[in-house]
């Protein structure tokens, strides 16, 4: 009850005078890996969230942010609840968000496929599928990830999304779902 | 020249190791710690030894801790380098894969200016998403970007490489506006060597000169590359070179490396490093 008390706090603490059905806001985590663990969990659980950078005022390094649609606050709050994940604030949304790059970029080397989201790439040999490479990014997951994705195959890879931590951990698992659609047969 | 590489490992609960680096059997060992040579600080870490060596430099000092994400190594790390900043001695600093962190980085940066030398401060990886994040990027001598993180240097409003915005298009060609935007904004080290299919180095002067033979299309997806390419920088460094001209011998010598290689997309850093000596030794020679 007291992690339930602590998102309705959380929560409340945003001015409802404009509310409106297309209002959004969004939600701010102590760390990113909360973030991402928030997102599978809201978007497993139907609700239309994205990933986004907060304001600068609330920024403190390598951030994310979720944005939500005020009137699933109850349906939010819910499934945090369960997962004991709690938002460190809720702000209302405004036009500081920042959007997350949008465009891949994609690398045919005959026998290998590279993609890049952002600042990572991600390559597959395409004869069976098996990732042969991860470069670009700079947070400290990113030789993590690499030495846990190299080697398997697409289909049994794990989605960087869950064992990644940071904004690169984040792009990772862009590229990765982005190369996977590239590769319906994997 | 004593010289000092900062960053991390990807190993849950690898202490705090402050050690010079020496290479043992195709490991880079740290006292009694052996680590394979994978991407990240590890890759550069070996790539500086194999090329101070050559070049008859100091081998590095390494000061790392753990670090899989959660910051927790990078905090440590943070944390030992403004306790012992006022007496360190190192003439060139190197700070790597770090999880970024505005309020460490202000603090290192505050204690690196108390000291009454003037290192030379080289930024790669998160800690050049930190140092532009804070405003502070004028304080570098130099940043190693490649294509997408040239971009996130040209956007005055991205924190991170992930929110570079859409206009600021991620292609080759248009690396030398975003080199110029980059300088424009204060968003840049002194001296940038911009990593793609040409290199790029530049200062606020403008585009100092490219290096773009030999192209080896296969080095671009290979992970860790460009840790390699700063490690050999920051060897040519240490062995008495300046900026620019280290940073365009070290472009040189990493395409050479990509030509006695041969590698395939498939390949690791550990594949190429072998060819490092002989490039080292042709680019010195040409």
């Amino acid at each position: 009850m007291k992690l339930l008390s602590q998102l309705r706090q959380a929560l409340g603490r945003r001015p409802r005078e404009k509310k409106g059905i297309d209002e959004r806001g969004i939600l701010i985590f102590q760390h990113t890996s909360e973030v991402i663990k928030a997102e599978s969990l809201l978007r497993a659980a139907g609700l239309d969230v994205a990933v986004k950078g907060p304001p600068p005022e609330v920024r403190t390094g390598c951030d994310l942010a979720i944005e939500f649609p005020l009137v699933s606050e109850l349906k939010v709050t819910q499934v945090l609840e369960e997962a004991h994940i709690v938002p460190i604030q809720v702000l209302p949304l405004s036009d500081l968000l920042l959007e997350p790059v949008g465009l891949y970029h994609t690398k045919d080397f005959g026998d290998f496929l590279m993609v890049r989201a952002a600042n990572m790439k991600l390559t597959v040999d395409t004869r069976d599928f098996c990732i042969v490479n991860v470069s670009g990014g700079g947070c400290p997951d990113v030789p993590y990830l690499a030495e846990r994705l190299i080697g398997k195959r697409l289909f049994e890879a794990p989605d960087p999304r869950t064992l990644g931590h940071t904004l690169c951990g984040y792009a990772l698992h862009l590229a990765f779902a982005e190369i996977k659609r590239q590769c319906p047969g994997s | 020249m004593s010289w000092l590489v900062v960053g991390t490992v990807p190993y849950e609960g690898f202490p705090l190791v402050e050690r010079p680096c020496s290479l043992t059997n195709g490991k880079v060992r740290l006292g009694e710690e052996r680590l394979p040579i994978v991407r990240g600080t590890l890759g550069l870490l070996a790539a500086a030894t194999m090329a101070a060596e050559v070049l008859g430099a100091e081998p590095p000092t390494a000061l790392l801790a753990g670090d899989t994400g959660h910051g927790d190594g990078s905090k440590r790390v943070y944390a030992r380098l403004v306790e012992s900043m006022g007496t360190r001695d190192e003439s060139l600093l190197i700070f790597h894969y770090l999880l970024p962190d505005l309020d460490w980085h202000m603090k290192i940066l505050w204690e690196i200016e108390e000291r009454a030398d003037t290192p030379t401060l080289v930024a790669d990886a998160g800690y050049m998403y930190v140092a532009k994040m804070s405003g502070s990027a004028p304080s570098y001598d130099l940043f190693t970007p490649d294509v997408g993180e040239i971009a996130f240097l040209a956007d005055e409003l991205a924190p991170h490489p992930f929110y570079t915005r859409g206009f600021l298009l991620q292609e080759e060609e248009r690396v030398p506006e975003l080199i110029l935007r980059a300088y424009e904004h204060e968003n840049a080290a002194r001296f940038l060597l911009v990593k793609g299919r040409s290199d790029y180095i530049a200062s606020a002067q403008g585009i100092l000169t490219t290096v773009s033979e030999p192209c080896i299309e296969a080095m671009e997806p290979i992970g860790g590359t460009g840790d390699c390419l700063t490690g050999i920088v920051a060897a040519l460094l240490a062995a008495g070179k300046v900026l620019p001209d280290a940073a365009i011998l070290g472009a040189r010598i990493n395409r050479v490396i990509g030509l006695l290689a041969r590698p395939t997309p498939a390949f690791s850093v550990s594949d190429l490093l072998p060819s490092l000596p002989e490039a080292v030794d042709r680019v010195l020679t040409e």
